[in-house]
């Protein structure tokens, strides 16, 4: 059956170079898994099953073997989200200092609405995560890469500026 | 230091003594602050020497089970005939606990040499720090503090000039608090679902790729340059109680306490003057209400207890609880303690790797008994039922993760049964019987 978009691979020229130097750091190619599954996020912003099929043939697995690590991990997107991802923590620590007020600003400011849901603009998906390791600096927050300290609810508006 | 506060004097920064200072996160401003020393001790001694100073020294390990580091070295096979490995374990997920991402943040070079010299200790040529995901910050830190002792020679082939191979990488992890547990960290690494592993074998024999493993925490690996360069005896005497318990050992502070942060202090330490002193007390016009001082896998403390306990290994056990990871939570007597342990049950339940049956179905189970209660739909026989389900979740699977979630339930239920019998009283089902 003819796709109805051509797949574009993502290990090619300096990408494909820069997995084949992780791939060294192992006694074996599927140890390299998890590198070249960030690599793929990364680039595209989640891994599709197209992706994983990629993977498993750049590394000698199975598109399912690939697929099963992928599941295990809360971490890869199976789907697209938002174009920024924000992740709140709201384990114990963080919950008695407030950190659910926080979930509700985000949910509010960015219009996602509800957790796991993207925001009509495509711009941001908003979800709960368990402990960030930061319960010192409640409440911590994840915007894609950047690690933000001691949120507070009144300070959502403002930090989301950035990301418009 | 007590970062982000300033120091107190009642601290005792080893590990810490550097926190906040950004001079020291450079290989220039490392080895100004004697960084490197160590190693460089350590590349001259005999292998079984450095392993025995660390055992005479009485470190034991950092991240929640507190093995002796010596003894768990010692089991390496003397003679190697394949690959050794060293692992270390910076996928810091134990809620309540963030000591291991601020050792990362302000000294990568202190765990860099504490590997160096662990790796050549127990002869392996290859060490994988493991790093959560989510440390974003210090995953780039130490990426750009293995480049620089890289470009000085400290690390490579030829590491400091000696011969030795000591190479260095990172397996960045993908959000999954279990594979902080020893044999799924190895899974993890080895590109699998991070699945913990039954034990026996234990690492030093089939370990990482099946080779002969040890793995350490952080904390643990960040001590080491000190005993090699102090000695052992300096190193233990650092005791406030039990001898069994030596050296300093960072406390992350946080929850519902004026001064939240990491503190050093000497093992021992009084958990009543953590709290009060170091930390400030409680925030204006709350008293305390419970403390979980090991990380949230370890029974909670009421505050009787929490103002008795001695924070070192033995101290911890007394007052039933465990000094785990040191992530000490705090709760002022606004926290809704059923609602907070129906978060702790429901970390478990999200974070269950599913291989067996009495986590997977229990950790659920029990949030969903908990946030029934909370629903108005709790009922008497509830309470003796998560007993029940605790027992046998209790020592019966592959990894303790299982247990974690049944430690604050049960201590919970038996501590603080007013405040679910109150749900339970308000509930639907005693509303019909009440008419």
């Amino acid at each position: 059956m003819q796709q109805a978009t051509e797949y574009e691979p993502v290990f090619t020229g300096g990408q494909r170079e820069k997995l084949d130097r992780i791939i060294e750091r192992y006694p074996n190619k599927q140890a390299a898994l998890l590198p070249a599954l960030w690599m793929v996020q990364y680039a595209r912003g989640w891994i599709s099953q197209d992706a994983m099929t990629e993977v498993a043939d750049v590394l000698d697995l199975t598109a399912a073997y690939v697929e099963g690590v992928v599941t295990f991990y809360t971490m890869f997107h199976e789907h697209p989200v938002g174009r920024h991802f924000v992740q709140i923590c709201t384990t114990s620590p963080c919950n008695v200092c407030g950190a659910e007020d926080v979930v509700a600003a985000f949910l509010k400011h960015t219009g996602c609405g509800e957790l796991g849901a993207t925001s009509p603009d495509g711009k941001f998906t908003v979800i709960e995560t368990e402990c960030l390791g930061a319960c010192g600096f409640a409440t911590p927050v994840l915007i894609d890469d950047d690690f933000i300290e001691s949120v507070t609810p009144e300070k959502v508006a403002g930090l989301l500026e950035k990301y418009r | 230091m007590g970062y982000p506060h300033q120091p107190h004097p009642r601290e005792t920064p080893v590990l810490s003594k550097y926190f906040g200072d950004a001079g020291a996160k450079t290989y220039e401003g490392w080895v100004q602050r004697g960084g490197y020393k160590a190693l460089e001790k350590a590349l001259s001694m005999d292998r079984q020497k450095i392993i025995e100073e660390v055992k005479e020294s009485g470190l034991r390990g950092r991240g929640g089970a507190g093995f002796p580091a010596g003894l768990k070295w010692s089991f390496m096979p003397k003679e190697k005939a394949r690959p050794h490995y060293l692992c270390c374990n910076a996928d810091e997920s134990e809620p309540g606990t963030f000591k291991d991402r601020e050792i990362m943040r302000w000294t990568p070079h202190a765990m860099i040499e504490g590997c160096a010299i662990t790796a050549h200790a127990i002869q392996a040529e290859i060490t994988y720090i493991y790093i959560r995901g989510e440390f974003t910050e210090p995953i780039a830190i130490v990426e750009q503090a293995l480049a620089e002792a890289y470009d000085n020679g400290v690390l490579g082939a030829n590491a400091m000039g000696t011969g030795n191979r000591i190479d260095m990488y990172i397996h960045r992890g993908a959000g999954a608090y279990i594979c902080g547990e020893e044999t799924a960290l190895m899974s993890s690494i080895e590109g699998r679902r991070g699945n913990p592993r039954i034990k026996p074998p234990f690492p030093a024999a089939r370990g990482l790729f099946g080779m002969p493993t040890t793995i350490n925490n952080v904390e643990t690996l960040a001590a080491v340059p000190h005993i090699i360069n102090e000695g052992a005896s300096w190193y233990k005497s650092f005791c406030l109680s039990n001898p069994k318990s030596t050296g300093t050992k960072l406390l992350s502070v946080c929850g519902q306490v004026r001064k939240p942060g990491n503190y050093e202090v000497v093992m021992g330490f009084p958990l009543k003057d953590l709290l009060y002193d170091l930390c400030g007390g409680m925030r204006e016009g709350r008293t305390l209400k419970a403390c979980i001082p090991g990380g949230s896998s370890v029974p909670i403390l009421n505050r009787e207890e929490s103002e008795a306990c001695l924070l070192d290994y033995e101290g911890c056990v007394e007052s039933g609880t465990m000094l785990g990871s040191g992530g000490v939570i705090v709760f002022d007597d606004s926290a809704d303690m059923v609602y907070q342990i129906m978060r702790l049950a429901h970390f478990y339940a999200h974070e269950s790797c599913a291989q067996c049956t009495q986590c997977r179905e229990g950790t659920a189970w029990m949030t969903r008994i908990l946030r029934r209660m909370l629903a108005g739909d709790g009922e008497m026989k509830d309470l003796d039922l998560l007993l029940d389900l605790s027992e046998h979740m209790t020592g019966r699977t592959i990894c303790p993760l299982c247990d974690s979630c049944a430690a604050p339930v049960v201590s919970g239920v038996n501590k603080f049964r007013d405040e679910f019998e109150a749900y339970i009283g308000r509930s639907k089902s005693a509303a019909v019987m009440a008419v």
